[in-house]
């Protein structure tokens, strides 16, 4: 329990009279990935909003470094990258201003390391470029470059990888490895299938409403 | 503490600059509420009576009420780009306070609107026969005013930003909650008019936009989380 750094005790959420997912036990140690998998409308992107505190449609309890998440929700939020569905990426702006926001929201993002960022995740030259412009994966790539910035303890990533290309997954999960090895944790999903040598725990939303865990 | 409170100004200033560069970049809703103002007091005289007499008598309120439509008419904008892109989820995972935000966003949006309207008003006062008398009154109770019917018409923005067509019923959650600003806002035209003090009035709109300045800000940060919630 101590160990733990997020855990969830018997999550129950139903979605327009269809159970989700209920009596769900989660936890996650420092250092360790956890991909949520399950089919389209499984219940992926629901649960990593109710761990990540913006959805509140859920029964059961969330404990943050063994305390109840009411009580340590700025602590919380404090060590947390969530990068959603929605990129949280402004059409209008530029990667440097749309990062330099970010960096104002949290602090835990290191606001020197913007340059640094947009050249990790390969958009050097595309700094000055309002993000309607570029690609969707150019998007979601300045979205990515909040992780190149973090020194926080946990990430949340929801599907990261769309329309990302190849070496930019790799890339990321270099990162993500990086990030472990710190003593970081990452729950994601994806449906594409991460390098064998990632320390993968899964968790399977299945129709039989059962979670499932499969240890790698 | 001291430090906190350094990083909560610089995200409000960050959120006010931020606001501004995306309100500039989006020209047609910088000018909505603006054209608005404008055709309603252009109109107005053409479809009732260009008699001056009768324009000068109507001019405080209808002034107002234009005003006040303009404001809530660029009120569904305030959030909704934020929502659908996803900064609105960002912005409330942050560990900073959300009531800065709010402000920041809402001082910015005001900027553009409240204080754009209040500089145009008295081009369009002279266009409906007001008095020279009525116009510091016109300028100042707007100055006081539209900021409360910004920070007012956020909750109600906040409130409707995840419905596919919020911007009726903003009006309907809102409205209500302006007409004290509007009663006060005219009769303080009305009275700079016929030169009776004007203290009373500025004093109770400014009082409402106190009271908005301190409250409206929580209750749209909790509307925010209701509706990223749902």
């Amino acid at each position: 329990m101590s160990a733990a750094l997020l855990s969830a005790r018997s999550l129950y959420c139903e979605r327009d009279d269809r159970i989700l997912f209920e009596g769900l036990d989660l936890n996650l140690s420092s250092g360790e990935i956890l991909q949520i998998e399950g089919r389209n409308g499984s219940g992926k992107t629901t649960l990593l909003r109710i761990l990540s505190g913006l959805s509140n449609h859920f029964e059961g309890e969330l404990f943050w470094r063994g305390e109840t998440m009411g009580e340590a929700k700025e602590s919380f939020l404090a060590e947390l990258v969530y990068i959603g569905h929605q990129p949280g990426v402004s059409d209008l702006l530029t990667a440097e201003e749309n990062l330099k926001w970010h960096c104002a929201l949290h602090p835990s993002l290191d606001a020197s390391l913007i340059e640094y960022a947009i050249n990790q995740v390969g958009l050097t030259g595309f700094e000055d470029v309002p993000a309607f412009q570029l690609s969707a994966g150019q998007k979601r790539r300045i979205a990515l470059a909040r992780l190149y910035m973090s020194n926080a303890q946990l990430w949340i990533l929801d599907e990261p990888f769309t329309a990302i290309d190849k070496l930019g997954v790799a890339a990321k999960e270099d990162l993500m490895l990086k990030h472990l090895s710190k003593g970081g944790s990452v729950i994601l999903t994806t449906h594409q299938d991460l390098s064998a040598h990632m320390p993968l725990r899964k968790l399977i939303l299945g129709q039989s409403k059962e979670a499932q865990y499969i240890e790698q | 503490m001291n430090n906190k409170d350094l990083s909560a100004s610089g995200l409000f200033v960050a959120t006010f600059r931020r606001d501004l560069v995306l309100a500039f970049r989006r020209k047609s809703e910088l000018v909505n509420p603006l054209i608005f103002f404008l055709m309603v007091i252009t109109l107005f005289p053409i479809g009732v009576s260009p008699e001056p007499d009768f324009l000068a008598e109507l001019a405080p309120g209808l002034l107002w009420v234009a005003a006040l439509l303009a404001t809530l008419l660029s009120m569904e904008s305030l959030f909704k780009a934020d929502f659908e892109d996803g900064s609105l989820e960002q912005l409330l995972l942050s560990p900073q306070p959300l009531f800065m935000v709010v402000l920041a966003k809402v001082s910015a949006h005001w900027l553009m609107s409240g204080l754009a309207l209040t500089l145009v008003a008295p081009v369009l006062a002279v266009m409906l026969f007001l008095p020279f008398e009525g116009m510091p009154g016109l300028m100042l109770s707007l100055l006081l005013g539209t900021p409360t019917l910004s920070l007012i018409g956020a909750i109600g923005a906040a409130l409707t930003v995840g419905l596919r067509r919020g911007g009726v019923l903003i009006s309907l959650l809102v409205l209500p909650l302006y007409i004290p600003v509007l009663i006060f806002g005219s009769s303080a035209v009305q009275a700079a008019i016929t030169g009776l003090p004007l203290g009373g009035y500025f004093a109770l709109l400014g009082a409402l936009l106190a009271l908005a300045l301190a409250l409206a800000p929580l209750a749209t940060g909790a509307a925010l989380r209701i509706s990223v919630s749902g």
